[in-house]
């Protein structure tokens, strides 16, 4: 089946997805998968998160379902979603040729570098919760954020040695752009011309519609408040016993239970910072537990 | 004479962070080229998105030859000293030291002449050491190095005289490596270090012209860098942006809405700038204007135009950093694309605010926490309504006015839970005010919500109005009442809440609006306790002293009326101040001061040692032996009668007037009475008659807090 036009420029939403895959398998990067939980960002998935510390190399990427509760526009936006897709790249320890690596992603995505204005404007990302930061920039294409680029600095805390570079694309921005759409429910989720094409509305339209209501109105908060009381406490736990990843698991349960509290708009602002730092300090743990590799050592002496 | 020439490539700076790098490391590189005796002519930097230029003209191939001079013991001294001083100056014998008389003894000094070296020689270290001091805002690791610069930092180019300077920079030391896990390769201790050699090459415009640039001197560089399409010269960049702004704003028929911050920072976005002009599709035009400028301005960093009356046009300009094979065809229709999608967000919010009215978002401000001990927004509303409502009554406003008070401060907040103030919280207050013309509020309440939050700051515009000043009064006093009420005052640097503009915006309201009003009594509507009333009032005098010390009024000045106690209406404090200051600058009123200040010098001295204060006892006119000391009391008689009614007139020009008729006696007074007299009863009198002096003065200033 036909995902890319003349020049290798993707058809579809998923045409997409494989060229990025593709590229950046070529350039040494393991394609993971997504990471089967509820995260906010491609970030939290571990292969980011605990993969950035520590002094191995590591290379990879993935598509990253996101989940931004208060994002939710029960379908009526043709820019928002409450549920969206990112692309994840991480290399580390940095390469010194990657933002000209980066570059030649776009080419492949058919951005023509001739015919657009490409540009590094600053952009420093933290992530409160997750005790993270680093320096870089968006990266405008024509003046539209296409990317985010990251060298981390700090995870869970941690100074990261050696630094990764992380680089985020934002999937349905970058083809709505690529593949002139403007309505983010019109894009071809697969190639328009094959035998079943289906848009990205036809996939997606009735969950978003589905998912805001149960953001803004119906989940329930007494549930998710003890939901989130119940990760926290099986995270420290499970931190007792050195078990990381695992642990790791229960603070992004957390952290995604917090996103849907605030949607449902039952966190005050000031409570808002002692629930970050709550997870925040699960984060950390977690990563601390992370490089501390304590359970298996303990079972091999 | 020969000329340095360096350049330090590296990934995007941030645009903010490039004019202050570039001086910082000229200053740093000149500063050590005269630490070594390297004199020079003069040094040239510029800075673009990727690199900071520095060359330096007119230096020596050789550097200065140094004389030590190194003064040791005494001639005769034991040889233990002499051993000492043979050491520490690097001499074989005391025979090579020279012996020099300095007036006390004659002493050995050891003089060495050090030639200088080849300035070559010197230069390595020196641009090491420039480099690595190059303070940045915030800096970054990048890779396996523990270097940290802005961004990875890829070329240096260093050459002298046209030659390469050897060196390098150290990004990496050896370390010995960590234990790997899992089997992985482990890359963060290598053993061998990792170096960025000084060299002659760059790169030009990161798309245009990628290819290595081999540099020979700074006059080649600038030259290679134009057909390499980078223009080098910031200011040049910001004359073609502006020029092409203008020409691109008057084939259109409009104007280019004059905007120097945003001028700066996109001078610093681009090599190569391209002046671009895109459409606002009409469908936009009627949201709010300061929206759609907020939108283009602060995600977009495009410039707005306008029509000749000053009103929003249909257009922007976008600076592109390059010239694009379709003359920018593709860059615009990405840019208006980008901007639709911005826009489109905002309008959605826009018709989504306008259905509903302000008044119903008062429950909606209610689930707002305004700060943990102070309450909701919703309880802050009320506050401020109360506190307007008062004002309006303090300033005499009638009853529909203080009706137009009432209803813009209980809206004044509510766009604060509108949708387009969700996504462009910079647009709060200016959307509530069209949100409420939209809804049919009169034209004072529209303007009282849109401009409550004015003055931001010593040049922001005043709000004029009164239904506008009471609202704009009552919040920022509010705000100081309540924070000052919780003990959160600024503290040095420290002021989270803003409470220093907003200080000085009441006082601005006040003083260029003229109103009349006594702060303490305003502080207590406000729910201050009389305690708290005081500590605001000295934060006020303090904000009073650094406003007008721009304006030149002595801060000392104002430390002598507020010292009168009780001084709350800044009007009349200024009024005072104002008297004051002619006052002091007359002969008159120079004189006077002296004479007050020695009358105060004796009374404390004396008050001191008599345990007594003589500002309580009346003048005996039995005791008076000299027609001096009478006509003093005459004089000061007349001027207290004089001046009351002056003050009570608030005519303190006219009270210092009367004051300066003080003067004669006085100084006769000086002249001719010793007032530690022999006699005990003449002495506690003559006390009584300069204790007058300081409590008539007393009257308009506390003349002991002026300097001079």
């Amino acid at each position: 089946m036909a995902e890319t036009g003349t020049g290798g420029k993707p058809l579809s939403f998923q045409g997409l997805i494989l060229t990025l895959q593709r590229f950046w398998a070529e350039q040494g990067c393991l394609v993971m998968q997504p990471y089967d939980m509820e995260v906010g960002a491609g970030t939290f998935h571990p292969a980011t998160t605990l993969r950035a510390l520590g002094p191995d190399s590591w290379n990879a990427c993935y598509v990253q379902p996101s989940r931004r509760p208060k994002d939710g526009r029960y379908g009526e936006n043709p820019n928002r979603l409450q549920h969206y897709y990112q692309f994840q790249v991480i290399m580390k320890p940095s390469p010194a040729n990657i933002q000209d690596l980066y570059l030649q992603s776009l080419v492949a995505l058919g951005i023509d570098p001739a015919l657009h204005d490409i540009r590094f404007v600053e952009d420093d990302w933290e992530s409160p919760t997750l005790g993270a930061w680093g320096l870089g920039w968006e990266v405008w294409c024509d003046g539209m954020e296409v990317s985010q680029f990251t060298y981390f600095q700090q995870v869970g805390g941690i100074e990261c040695n050696p630094v990764s570079a992380e680089l985020t694309y934002g999937l349905e921005r970058l083809a709505m752009y690529i593949l002139d759409v403007n309505n983010v429910y019109d894009l071809p989720y697969n190639d328009p011309t094959s035998r079943a094409p289906k848009t990205y509305g036809e996939v997606f339209h009735r969950a978003e519609v589905e998912y805001s209501a149960h953001n803004f109105e119906f989940a329930n908060t007494d549930t998710l408040l003890r939901h989130f009381q119940d990760a926290e406490a099986e995270c420290q736990a499970l931190l007792s016993r050195g078990l990381a990843q695992p642990a790791y698991d229960q603070c992004i349960k957390a952290s995604h239970l917090f996103n849907l509290l605030d949607a449902r708009g039952v966190i005050s602002v000031v409570e808002r910072q002692s629930y970050i730092l709550r997870v925040r300090t699960l984060a950390k743990a977690c990563c601390e537990a992370w490089l501390a590799d304590r359970f298996r050592k303990e079972r091999a002496a | 004479m020969a000329e340095l020439f360096i350049e330090l490539f590296m990934e995007e700076i941030p645009a903010r962070m490039q004019v202050r790098a570039g001086e910082e490391f000229k200053r740093l590189v000149e500063d050590k080229l005269t630490g070594a005796g390297i004199h020079f002519a003069r040094g040239e930097v510029h800075t673009t998105p990727r690199r900071i230029a520095l060359a330096v003209q007119g230096l020596p191939t050789r550097q200065a030859d140094v004389r030590e001079e190194r003064k040791g013991p005494r001639v005769g001294s034991p040889e233990q000293a002499l051993q000492g001083f043979l050491k520490a100056s690097g001499l074989a014998s005391i025979d090579q030291a020279e012996q020099r008389d300095t007036g006390k003894g004659v002493f050995y000094f050891a003089v060495t002449e050090k030639p200088g070296g080849n300035t070559a020689d010197a230069l390595p270290a020196l641009i090491d050491a420039a480099i690595r001091e190059l303070p940045w805002p915030k800096s970054m690791r990048w890779g396996a190095n523990q270097f940290r610069w802005v961004r990875p930092l890829h070329g240096i180019v260093a050459l002298f005289d046209g030659k390469v300077v050897p060196g390098a920079l150290t990004l990496r030391t050896a370390e010995p490596a960590p234990e790997a896990s899992e089997g992985n390769t482990c890359l963060a201790g290598e053993v061998t270090s990792v170096t960025l050699p000084y060299g002659d090459t760059t790169h030009g415009h990161r798309f245009l012209a990628p290819d290595a640039i081999t540099v020979t001197s700074f006059d080649q560089y600038k030259t290679a860098l134009r057909q390499a399409f980078v223009v080098l010269d910031r200011e040049e960049r910001k004359r073609l942006i502006l020029d092409g702004a203008q020409k691109a704003a008057t084939a259109q028929g409009f104007v280019l809405k004059d905007d120097p911050g945003l001028l700066d920072e996109v001078v610093g976005l681009v090599e190569w700038p391209v002046v671009l002009t895109g459409t606002i599709d009409d469908e936009f035009m009627d949201v709010p204007a300061e929206v759609l400028t907020t939108s283009m301005r602060t995600h977009q960093r495009y410039f707005a135009l306008q029509t000749a009356d000053g009103a929003l046009a249909p257009r922007f300009v976008v600076v592109a950093n390059r010239t694009t094979a379709d003359g920018g065809k593709a860059v615009v229709a990405g840019n208006e694309r980008v901007l639709r999608a911005r826009l489109s967000d905002a309008k959605f919010f826009w018709d989504q605010d306008l259905a509903t009215p302000l008044a119903d978002r008062r429950a909606a401000l209610g689930a707002i926490t305004f700060h943990e001990k102070l309450g909701t927004m919703l309880q802050r509303v009320e506050r401020i309504e109360a506190l307007a409502v008062e004002i309006a009554r303090i300033l005499g406003d009638d009853a529909a006015t203080t009706d137009q008070v009432r209803t813009a401060a209980r809206l004044c907040k509510a766009d604060l839970v509108t949708g387009v103030v969700g996504e462009f919280p910079e647009v709060q207050g200016i959307l509530g005010g069209y949100i409420a013309r939209a809804q049919g509020q009169p034209d004072a309440v529209v303007t009282a919500i849109a401009d409550h939050y004015k003055p931001l700051g010593p040049s922001d515009r005043l709000p004029a109005d009164r239904v506008a000043v009471a609202v704009a009064l009552a919040d920022k006093i509010d705000t100081l009442v309540a924070f000052f009420g919780i003990d959160e005052k600024p503290t040095g640097s420290r002021d989270p809440f803003a409470l220093r503009r907003a200080a000085l915006g009441v006082i601005r309201l006040i003083v260029e609006n003229g109103l009349r009003l006594t702060l303490l009594d305003v502080f207590a509507a406000a729910g201050a306790a009389p305690s708290v009333g005081q500590e605001l009032l000295a934060f006020f005098a303090d904000r009073l002293k650094v406003a007008l010390k721009e304006k030149g009024v002595r801060h000392d000045l104002i430390d002598a009326v507020f010292g009168l106690g009780g001084q709350d209406d800044l009007v009349l404090l200024l009024k005072r101040v104002d008297a004051l200051a002619g006052f002091v600058a007359s002969e008159d009123g120079a004189n006077l001061l002296t004479a007050y200040k020695r009358a105060a010098n004796i009374l404390r001295i004396e008050e001191k040692k008599d345990g007594v204060s003589y500002a309580e006892q009346a003048v005996d006119l039995r005791q008076m032996a000299l027609p001096e000391e009478q006509s003093l009391l005459g004089a000061l008689n007349d001027a207290t009668a004089g001046i009351e009614p002056l003050l009570a007139a608030e005519d303190f020009a006219g009270a210092m007037r009367v004051l300066s008729a003080l003067r004669v006696p006085v100084d006769a007074f000086f002249d001719k009475v010793t007032v530690n007299a022999p006699e005990a009863d003449l002495r506690a009198n003559r006390l009584r008659l300069l204790s007058r002096i300081r409590t008539t003065l007393n009257r308009v200033a506390d003349f002991s807090r002026i300097e001079g």
